[in-house]
């Protein structure tokens, strides 16, 4: 079986992009539409990998990554920012709130795989 | 590997239209004196959902626009520029070109440059437009300043009301709101910086020129590492983490943050080590390496939680849920001819089938009911578009008109729904047009200047009810009637109100003194009669003078299934639609008499309607008709007493047209198949109204 990956954004081309992606290198995914859900399918069960979008209605990726970052179990999970901001701030914020690291959108699916690689294996 | 994400380019294309539809109903919604901030944001969000798309599958000009309005957006959520009103309207009108844009992309048609250009230095324009001040903007152009000067630089201007613009890593650019002139300006910044280390430019066409989205998509980081970044570092707080020391490796389109304390898994930190310089480790085979501690939960459990995540919908193609009505229509036909068989049954030796029966007569109801209710959609698919279709009439017109709904969630046969839509424009326009009087007037009238349009929806018994309420200056009984004349229609000073009110869905009828582009020429009321009885439904008027005037529609459920009252004529079966049918009776010989002029009449407590024979309108063996059934049936041009030989029974039947089947026939609606397997007729009552009440005026003429 493959890693289990959570992909939250409000995208659903977002999403089913990124699943098809992940999907299609082996591993599986599973999709959450903001932070609420996010964090409710965590709880669900273990993720080696969420991959959060930082812009989304209710929970934000930050709030998601702080509320994960709480969780015992989720307190060494890579969670990797999928985001349209580049800016210091934004990794400022991002890094404070225990990502991982961040990904810029657009992006290229080749690059999404080399770094899900780097971080899940 | 190579990925193709072209196929995910029709749910962006999907998305992208919900994204600016609730951006256009958000942006109707909001009070520009105390705009909600969760509005903002969620307008903000759809630009910027929109724009990550649009880049992603590389609709440049989609992107470009688009990540200017998210911009512009942001300023305004974040408070840094106030909405206006014509903020507004430009929002209203980027949304519409961007809409257009979509289509064309999705059609695979190319977008004309010009578009772009014209809508990013309106977008632009924005932020110097109406009376807001004008602003400046400072762009650093010496190569050598140093940090600590640029640092200063930016706290010394920030304490002064300046603010970095979004791209200021890399444009070294501020933007002032200031309305101090450019002495001024330059005299405080001479302070800082040498003349020649900057330029000063007054913030407006400077920046009008959309500037080329793919350079900056394709390396937004490659400035990263520049002196701008290190200005962003130093305005932090103290407290503030040490970013550049903080990464592990990035380039411009990814990052890794070094481990720190406990949050760094030690898998994480030995490969991302060992990857730092050279290239990225290929894909382990699944299974070689052990997945954490937690096991893997079933596949099922998956799909039942990311279900969960989403709406729970699904799209099925409309032939798919017509064939299930059709299929659904079959079985309730047979199932009624089992039913009418196992009535012959004797149910002492039948018990068990007969209860079977019973059973299968309740499934297929459910079924059939189930089966529509696929079929159903609330109106307010047709309602949504009345917010923006009223504010932009009513600004044509000079009015101002307040919009209500009602009942957006009532549901209608998504059939009906589609075809809703032309004639309730047709109204709303009217009403707005010719109902609702301009500001002055009203305010002559002792009226509040606002007029108001009330869209309403409600179930009653079977029927969908649509209203078009307006409080405007209601219908001119004598204007109506002395046009009608005039245009030749054949009108009398004692017609009722009612008949008056019908002649305005006269073709070619039309009150309006000036022509407006809003309603046009009054062509049209005759269309949207039509349109509604095609439909099934019917439509009425009820209008006083300077009160107002309330139009209402009533449509049957569904196009599929009739409740109907079958009846016999000349061992025929017909098939009535409850819903005009008003009373049955059987009256006494001289209730029934010849008025010259007018054939037969019946009388019913006073009032004289004429009696029609089916073969009166079809054709056929005149008969006597002085004794027997007669069934009274009320339709718009009014009420008529059908004779028929015998009244069957009440039921539920399957509409089949017959157009498709046979053809088109008048005074007849479609057919179905009754339980003991005969072909029964529907009667059009409107049509058969029309036709019997003509024959015998040009009867008697």
């Amino acid at each position: 079986m493959g890693k289990m990956v959570l992909t939250v954004d409000d995208s659903a081309t977002m999403r089913q992009m990124v699943a098809f992606i992940l999907k299609s290198a082996g591993y599986q995914v599973m999709e959450a539409a903001d932070g609420e859900n996010g964090l409710r399918a965590s709880k669900a069960q273990q993720f080696d990998l969420v991959l959060t979008d930082q812009n989304m209605p209710g929970m934000d990726g930050l709030a998601l990554i702080k509320a994960l970052r709480a969780l015992p179990q989720y307190e060494t999970t890579p969670i990797l920012m999928l985001t349209t901001e580049t800016g210091e701030t934004m990794k400022a914020q991002g890094r404070a709130a225990g990502a991982t690291g961040w990904l810029v959108k657009p992006f290229d699916p080749q690059k999404l795989l080399d770094v899900v690689q780097k971080v899940v294996g | 590997m190579t990925i193709d994400i072209s196929r995910f380019a029709q749910t962006f294309f999907d998305e992208a239209l919900e994204h600016l539809a609730s951006m256009e109903s958000l942006l109707l919604a909001t009070n520009l004196n105390a705009p909600d901030p969760e509005d903002l944001n969620g307008i903000f969000r759809a630009a910027h959902s929109i724009k990550g798309g649009a880049a992603t599958f590389g609709f440049s000009a989609l992107a470009e626009i688009t990540h200017i309005l998210e911009n512009q957006l942001d300023r305004v959520r974040k408070g840094i520029m106030p909405l206006r009103a014509d903020m507004v309207d430009t929002f209203l009108e980027t949304s519409d070109l961007l809409k257009g844009m979509v289509q064309t992309y999705q059609s695979g048609d190319e977008i004309s440059p010009a578009t772009t250009v014209d809508a990013c230095s309106k977008l632009h324009a924005l932020e110097t437009g109406g009376t807001a001040a004008k602003g400046w903007h400072l762009q650093l152009v010496a190569p050598g300043i140093s940090h600590e000067r640029l640092a200063g630089l930016a706290v010394t201007l920030q304490g002064q009301g300046w603010r970095a613009d979004p791209d200021f890593p890399r444009d070294h650019a501020f933007i002032c709101s200031s309305q101090a002139s450019a002495a001024e300006l330059t005299a405080a910044l001479g302070a800082i910086l040498a003349p020649h280390e900057f330029v000063l430019r007054p913030f407006s066409m400077a920046r009008a020129a959309p500037v080329p989205l793919q350079s900056r998509v394709a390396d937004p980081g490659v400035h990263e590492k520049e002196s701008g970044t290190r200005l962003f570092e130093a305005r932090q707080s103290p407290g503030q983490l040490d970013l550049a020391n903080d990464i592990a490796e990035e380039d411009e389109s990814y990052g890794l943050f070094s481990p720190r304390g406990t949050l760094a898994a030690a898998s994480f930190a030995a490969s991302s080590a060992a990857e730092e310089d050279g290239p990225p480790v290929a894909a382990v085979p699944d299974g070689t390496r052990p997945p954490p501690g937690v096991p893997m939960p079933e596949a099922a459990i998956l799909r039942t939680a990311s279900a969960s995540t989403e709406s729970g919908s699904i799209r099925v193609s409309t032939e798919k849920v017509d064939d299930l009505m059709n299929l659904v229509g079959e079985l309730v036909i047979t199932q009624a001819m089992l039913s009418q068989l196992a009535g012959q049954l004797d149910p002492a030796i039948n018990e068990l089938l007969l209860n079977g029966i019973g059973q299968l007569e309740r499934n297929t109801r459910e079924l059939q009911e189930a089966a529509m209710s696929i079929r159903m959609m609330p109106i307010s698919f047709v309602f949504n578009r009345f917010p923006r279709l009223v504010r932009d009439t009513a600004s044509k017109l000079g009015k101002r008109v307040r919009l209500a709904m009602h009942g957006e969630q009532t549901e209608l046969d998504r059939g009906l729904i589609e075809k809703l839509s032309d004639p309730l424009t047709h109204l709303v326009r009217n009403s707005l047009d010719h109902g609702i009087e301009t500001a002055e007037v009203r305010r002559a009238k002792g009226k509040d200047e606002v007029g108001a349009l009330t869209l309403r929806a409600f179930d009653q018994g079977g029927n969908v009810v649509i209203q078009v309420a307006d409080d405007g200056a209601g219908l001119n009984r004598a204007r109506i009637l002395a046009k009608a004349q005039s245009q030749g229609m054949k009108v009398h000073d004692g017609m009722s109100d009612g008949e008056v009110w019908q002649l305005i869905f006269e073709p070619g009828f039309s009150t309006a003194e000036t022509v407006t582009d809003v309603s046009g020429r009054g062509v049209g009321m005759d269309v949207v009669r039509r349109n509604i009885q095609a439909m099934g439904g019917r439509i009425d008027i009820e209008t006083r003078t300077d009160i107002g005037t309330i139009i209402t529609i009533r449509l049957p459920l569904t196009l599929a299934i009739l409740e109907g009252m079958a009846v016999r004529v000349d061992g025929e079966v017909y098939v009535i639609p409850l819903a005009f049918i008003i009373e049955s009776l059987q009256p006494s010989s001289n209730e029934l008499r010849t008025v010259s002029g007018h054939g037969r009449v019946l009388a019913v407590r006073e009032e004289y309607m004429p009696v029609v024979t089916l073969q009166h309108v079809f054709g056929g063996a005149p008969r006597a008709c002085d004794k027997g059934l007669f069934v009274i049936l009320e339709a718009e041009l009014g009420k008529i007493a059908l004779h028929v030989d015998e009244l069957i029974g009440q039921y539920q039947v399957v509409i089949k047209s017959l157009e498709t089947n046979f053809r088109k026939v008048d005074g007849l609606s479609g057919a179905t198949i009754m339980g003991d397997g005969r072909v029964a007729l529907i009667v059009d009552i409107e049509s058969l109204v029309r036709i019997a009440l003509g024959r015998t005026v040009s009867e008697a003429a």
